[in-house]
């Protein structure tokens, strides 16, 4: 084969590329989202956990096919056949604590992602939409943690269900008709159990997945944030790429399978060495098959959703000729619901906590600060000075976000620089 | 703020739910899988003494014996006794509806009690059965109060009573020659029998952790391939 030869025709690799992309946009793909998307060059460590929600997604699909392979959504042979996957199907044992376990890192990659959008000011126009896509995915992941904690059918799993469900009964005139909806019995049942495993390893799944895409189309879109919060966009070079972007194929990519990896090592460790965790990732009564008529001692969530169990259990007195178990409910889906409405009560000049004033710095630190207190007092069963502190966090947790327009305004910030900070 | 969530992070307490409900001076237990006798021990104990009420109905026979490194007919010959073949679930031949009659609640199934519970309650509750005429089954039991389940071994361990000093009965005397077993070959048949029930809990946990230490080391090798890769992209980029 002579020279011009070879440049008239593409043999190999080349050549199928070009047939490719000649029906499918595989190579403009590629580029508009990894090579040729400069994302800003000064990422940190708060950078990582969005690429590792998606790492834990995929472990939390993988695992949740296998599981379905062996598990029966009934409820005589629920609890059975989680037990047959722990001891008679090959690697069944590990298949279910990467799933166990991978719930629980979802949520702490999550909650990270979610506070490094607080300080750095992720949630700020043009990202608004961004954010708001990023809570739906949050409240739909809270969704499917529920669903998927029923199909255990384990004590806990019977009893925490049947705590939540039956918040939605502390709603005035529709609240009972409603509980026997979500149920679709008059108590907890195979019906309930049934009507769950269908939401969590179908429904759920694919509108997290479906959110997913597009939380990343709105990303690209506008482009990344960074930790100095300025848009790296304002300054371009001849060719029009941003003068502090780089591309996110092969320099992030590098680093995040480096991340990845360090995740994936702190991760096996609590797989193979502490998968209940002391009881937090796999709780105790949880291995006691459920039973309508004993309670378990204590009915706490798992750690993840403590913070808003706690929320909902500080509403003790009734309002307005309406339950108090109705104003805990409002309460918690409020605590959950109000974030989305951040990007219009930061009114700073500044995104990026590294400029703004004390206060914001402040307010950010008792939030965060008061976020572990309730989760931690959400462990806990209910005690006098456990519900005054809870109801001092909430209102703590509820202040950060509705006295924001106020003290971001009025606060000293320090200038942006022009170019970000390496 | 780094270093406060981390701060945080550590301080969050760590074990929450221990079984509560008795305040019994508990003595420690630690479990030994790799001590096969330990748990064949066990394994015969549980077939002789429990397994008449107690089912370990997710376990097999099989899985156990192999684990155990027990021939299957050796098994089959000395440790079943139901006529159940080797692969099946080990279930009790207890009737559920009539043993609720007659104890008032039907014995649970133990495949998971030393999760549900903890191994060193099982070990201790084990050990502090004694003689008290007040209760139906004339036993009381230190650590699980008022427990209906008659003391099945109490031809190994003897008569145990309790002995009280000003009002307060904190220690529990045997009488001697009331048991085929002296204390301390009674306490290592206890230890033998909680170290059975912490393997059938979970009988892949050697496994795991065996599969683990593996696991880990790859990752570690792992990490300084894709740490020098990550380093050699970025060492021309100013950051």
């Amino acid at each position: 084969m002579d020279k011009t030869e070879a440049q008239g025709s593409k043999s190999g690799l080349a050549g199928a590329m070009e047939w490719l992309d000649k029906r499918f946009p595989a190579t403009e793909t590629f580029e508009y989202h990894m090579s040729k998307y400069y994302a800003p060059k000064n990422f940190n460590f708060w950078y990582y956990f969005g690429f590792l929600a998606m790492f834990v997604l995929v472990n939390q699909l993988l695992t949740g096919v296998w599981l379905t392979m062996n598990y029966v959504p009934s409820g005589d042979g629920a609890f059975a056949s989680v037990e047959y996957i722990m001891r008679d199907v090959e690697y069944g044992w590990l298949m279910r604590y990467l799933h166990s376990t991978g719930a629980s890192f979802f949520f702490v990659v999550v909650y990270l992602h979610m506070y490094r959008a607080l300080r750095y000011g992720s949630y700020r126009g043009p990202r608004e939409l961004l954010w708001i896509i990023g809570m739906v995915i949050f409240i739909a992941l809270m969704a499917e943690g529920f669903f998927g904690y029923l199909l255990p059918w384990g004590n806990m799993s019977y009893w925490g269900a049947q705590v939540i469900v039956s918040l939605f009964g502390a709603i005035p005139y529709i609240g009972p008709d409603l509980m026997e909806w979500i149920r679709g019995d008059f108590l907890m049942s195979e019906t309930t159990l049934n009507r769950f495993f269908a939401l969590h390893v179908v429904a759920l799944p694919l509108v997290l997945c479906v959110l997913i895409f597009v939380h990343l189309v709105a990303l690209h879109h506008v482009g990344s944030n960074n930790p100095d919060g300025i848009e790296i966009k304002k300054n371009k070079d001849e060719n029009g790429i941003p003068k502090d972007g780089i591309p996110f194929h092969p320099y992030y990519t590098v680093h995040d399978i480096h991340a990845m990896v360090v995740f994936l090592f702190i991760f096996c460790a609590v797989v193979f060495f502490a998968p209940e965790m002391g009881g937090y990732f796999l709780e105790k009564p949880n291995f006691e098959m459920a039973d309508p008529l004993k309670t378990p001692e204590h009915i706490a969530p798992v750690w993840y959703y403590t913070p808003f169990y706690a929320m909902l259990r500080a509403a003790t007195f009734p309002l307005f000729g309406l339950s108090a178990k109705f104003w805990g409910f409002v309460v918690m889906i409020g605590a959950i619901v109000i974030p989305m409405a951040l990007p219009w009560l930061d009114r700073s000049p500044v995104k990026s906590m590294r400029y703004k004033g004390r206060i914001s710095r402040f307010m950010l630190m008792v939030f965060v600060i008061s976020f572990f207190i309730l989760g931690y007092l959400g462990t806990q069963a209910p005690s006098k000075a456990g519900t005054i502190a809870a109801q001092i966090c909430t209102a703590l947790y509820f202040a950060y976000f509705i006295l924001m327009p106020w003290y971001t305004r009025i606060e000293e910030t320090q200038p942006e620089p022009e170019r970000v900070t390496v | 703020m780094n270093k406060l969530l981390i701060t945080l992070l550590l301080a969050l307490p760590v074990g929450a739910w221990s079984a509560g409900g008795s305040d019994w001076p508990m003595e420690d237990f630690k479990g030994d899988l790799q001590n096969l006798p330990s748990l064949q021990n066990g394994f015969k104990l549980y077939t002789n003494y429990c397994m008449g009420c107690h089912g370990l109905q997710f376990q097999r026979y099989q899985r156990t014996a192999d684990d155990l490194g027990i021939p299957h007919d050796l098994a089959l010959k000395n440790l079943i006794f139901t006529g159940q073949k080797i692969g099946d679930l080990m279930t009790t031949a207890m009737p559920k509806e009539e043993s609720k009659a007659w104890f008032g609640a039907a014995p649970p199934d133990l495949t998971m009690v030393t999760r549900v519970r903890e191994p060193h309650w099982v070990y201790n509750y084990l050990k502090t059965f004694y003689a008290d005429e007040s209760r139906p089954l004339g036993v009381n039991n230190k650590v699980f109060a008022n427990v209906g389940m008659p003391n099945v071994l109490l031809d190994l361990q003897g008569v145990q009573r309790q002995v009280c000093t000003d009002g307060v009965c904190d220690e529990l005397v045997v009488e001697a020659g009331t048991g085929a077993l002296n204390a301390e070959e009674f306490d290592a048949a206890i230890y033998d029998l909680t170290n059975f029930l912490y393997y059938v809990s979970e009988p892949a946990r050697l496994e795991r952790q065996r599969t683990g230490v593996f696991v880990l080391l790859f990752l570690i090798i792992l990490g300084s391939f894709t740490y020098l890769l990550n380093r050699e992209y970025w060492k021309d980029i100013e950051h």
